[in-house]
């Protein structure tokens, strides 16, 4: 299937996309230095859906997205992209990848026309020179993300947000029909949430696959058609993004930036010190860096949030929104 | 100025001074860029035991020299990818397993001695000879035409190596590449600046461009001419001077490392306060929008 695709050029067949299996995993288990940080994930995401993987830090919502991109080996299941294992895949100019954070190369700068410009790089040829269809992609990507002005500067000098768009305007640059984005929004200033917001929609409208990390998903809640919630490395809501997201009533919320109620602790393994249900209200915690990933979060992103999303829904919490 | 064309051994230096200045920036650009600025001087060491392997079996020095160092960042390379934390301990027994096997095999070759090492190990431009500049040509040749071909694919995978994967491309193929061409360049340099100066042209060139530029290939192109008028000057004030060339090839990129050191910050200093009487400019039409 994918070869034929391969085969006949850069355009998937419109007609087998809508039934297509973007994402699957079966009995997913990954261990990351002898930790189980998933625990038997059961996925299947297909073509033309949104969807947001949802959880406390820890919870192991980055470590899914990377199993499925082949990036963290699992360790038991399986995984697959449009149908073959990561490791068989070959039409990567297919999937737009936006990593958490940008990676500034050992103090040689770029600029952000060339990071953006490096999307494409599944599409050139060796040897082959940039084309006009090339720079028109560049351009177009950073005109998305409002980055048209800032083309020339080096990337190392950039806010948080403006880094972040980065990231999304060279995944946008490579033209791909499936968006994977492993927490746009976290660090991000508003003005670069609504440059998200807005170009998630655009890639809705046009019918792409979009799976994406959230704490929160603010302005982008709308587009979301179907939430996965992880807790402890196993999918506890698989379903529509819960109707009352924003309520901070009393319940089972789910606050997504790992703040948690008493000692606010993350056990060492990252699971959740208490069940991992959280109240609404209170101060926003300060991103305990337990993600499983050993990433850590941005520093001082919590200052640059509009606001905690909750999320409710799914087992832990279908009581107190139904 | 004329005096030193006067002499065939300064044209065949001449040459591999510039070919030399060309292709180590090229390279050590992408090498900074992946935070392995040492994976030169771990290869130098180990293209010792190469020289003196040449002098243990009677062939070139030169060409045992690439053997064992494309062996050599190999294994750097292998490692690296393997473990995470191992890659300095890795280079570091690298380093002393490379000095090691070259002092003891030159012992062992017939009329070598620790001296013989010597212009490899500082250099001897003065004595390149004409076969030299044969293998430096390729050898330069191949190197460059590594960055042109695979540039932007090696673009990708020195910025970030998970990107490169999902972008489908060759990672460990490409990861080879970059450790080979390293090893290539230190072996082209040898001759010019000696393996233990050898990195010295992949990353002092790099590291002064870097203080004044914005974007990845105009810092390439600006160390590659930087690594130029560091070679051919310093080949040439040590014809003038009678200085040892590789030391002058050295202190002078150095020299303009300090300069750009200054120049940079003057730089920045200026483009702030441009960039903040723009950003006052603008702030005033955005305010309104920005607040709920």
């Amino acid at each position: 299937m994918t070869r034929s695709a391969q085969a006949t050029g850069p355009a998937p067949p419109a007609a087998s996309a809508a039934t297509q299996v973007a994402f699957a995993m079966a009995k997913g288990h990954v261990d990351l230095d002898g930790r189980p940080v998933l625990r038997g994930v059961d996925l299947r995401v297909e073509a033309g859906e949104v969807v947001a993987v949802l959880g406390a830090n820890g919870s192991g919502k980055s470590t899914l997205i990377r199993a499925l991109l082949g990036l963290t080996p699992l360790s038991g299941g399986s995984a697959e992209l449009y149908g073959l294992p990561p490791g068989r895949f070959r039409d990567w100019w297919r999937i737009g990848y936006v990593p958490q954070r940008l990676s500034v190369g050992g103090g040689v700068p770029a600029t952000v026309r060339e990071v953006v410009a490096s999307g494409r790089v599944a599409r050139q040829r060796r040897l082959r020179r940039t084309s006009a269809e090339d720079r028109a992609a560049v351009a177009g990507a950073l005109a998305s993300m409002g980055l048209t002005d800032r083309a020339g500067d080096p990337v190392g000098l950039l806010s948080g947000g403006q880094q972040q768009r980065v990231l999304i305007a060279r995944a946008l640059a490579g033209e791909p029909d499936t968006f994977v984005m492993d927490e746009p929004t976290a660090g991000v200033d508003a003005e670069s949430q609504r440059h998200l917001a807005g170009t998630l929609a655009r890639l809705v409208d046009q019918g792409k696959t979009v799976l994406l990390v959230a704490h929160e998903l603010g302005p982008m809640a709308p587009l979301i058609t179907r939430s996965i919630v992880l807790r402890d490395g196993r999918v506890v809501h698989d379903g529509p993004v819960g109707h009352d997201h924003r309520a901070g009533h009393e319940g089972h919320l789910f606050r997504h930036d790992g703040h948690l109620p008493g000692d606010g602790r993350l056990l060492d393994d990252g699971r959740l010190l208490d069940d991992g249900r959280l109240l609404g209200g209170g101060p926003a915690g300060d991103g305990v860096p337990s993600d499983g990933t050993g990433c850590h979060p941005h520093p001082g992103h919590e200052q640059d949030r509009p606001h905690a999303y909750d999320v409710s829904g799914g087992p832990m919490s279908s009581g107190a929104t139904q | 100025m004329i005096e030193m064309f006067q002499y065939d051994f300064m044209w065949r230096a001449l040459i591999a001074a510039l070919l030399v200045g060309l292709a180590a920036p090229a390279v050590g650009t992408f090498i900074v860029q992946r935070r392995l600025a040492l994976l030169g001087d771990g290869i130098g060491h180990v293209a010792l035991t190469g020289v003196a392997l040449g002098f243990l079996t009677g062939t070139a020095p030169v060409l045992t020299a690439v053997v064992v160092a494309v062996l050599g960042a190999v294994a750097i390379e292998l490692v690296r990818a393997r473990g995470r934390t191992t890659g300095d301990v890795a280079l570091a027994l690298l380093f002393y397993g490379g000095i090691a096997g070259g002092v003891l095999l030159i012992g062992l070759a017939p009329g070598g001695s620790n001296s013989t090492l010597t212009s490899y190990l500082f250099g001897s431009i003065s004595s390149v000879t004409t076969q030299d500049v044969w293998v430096i040509a390729v050898l330069a040749a191949f190197v460059l035409g590594v960055v042109a071909t695979f540039g932007r694919e090696l673009f990708v995978l020195c910025q970030d190596e998970e990107v490169a994967k999902v972008n489908g491309l060759p990672v460990r193929f490409l990861s080879l590449l970059i450790a080979v061409t390293a090893a290539l360049t230190v072996v082209i340099a040898m001759r010019v600046v000696g393996l233990l100066l050898v990195s010295a042209l992949m990353v002092v060139p790099v590291a002064t461009s870097q203080q004044v530029t914005r974007g990845f290939t105009t810092t390439m192109l600006l160390a590659m001419s930087l690594g130029v008028v560091s070679t051919v000057g310093g080949l040439t004030s040590a014809f003038y001077a009678s200085v040892a060339p590789g030391a002058a090839i050295v202190l002078l990129a150095l020299a303009g490392f300090v300069l750009a050191l200054g120049a940079g910050r003057f730089l920045r200093r200026s483009r702030a306060r441009r960039d903040q009487s723009l950003s006052m400019r603008t702030a005033a039409p955005a305010a309104p929008e920005m607040s709920p």
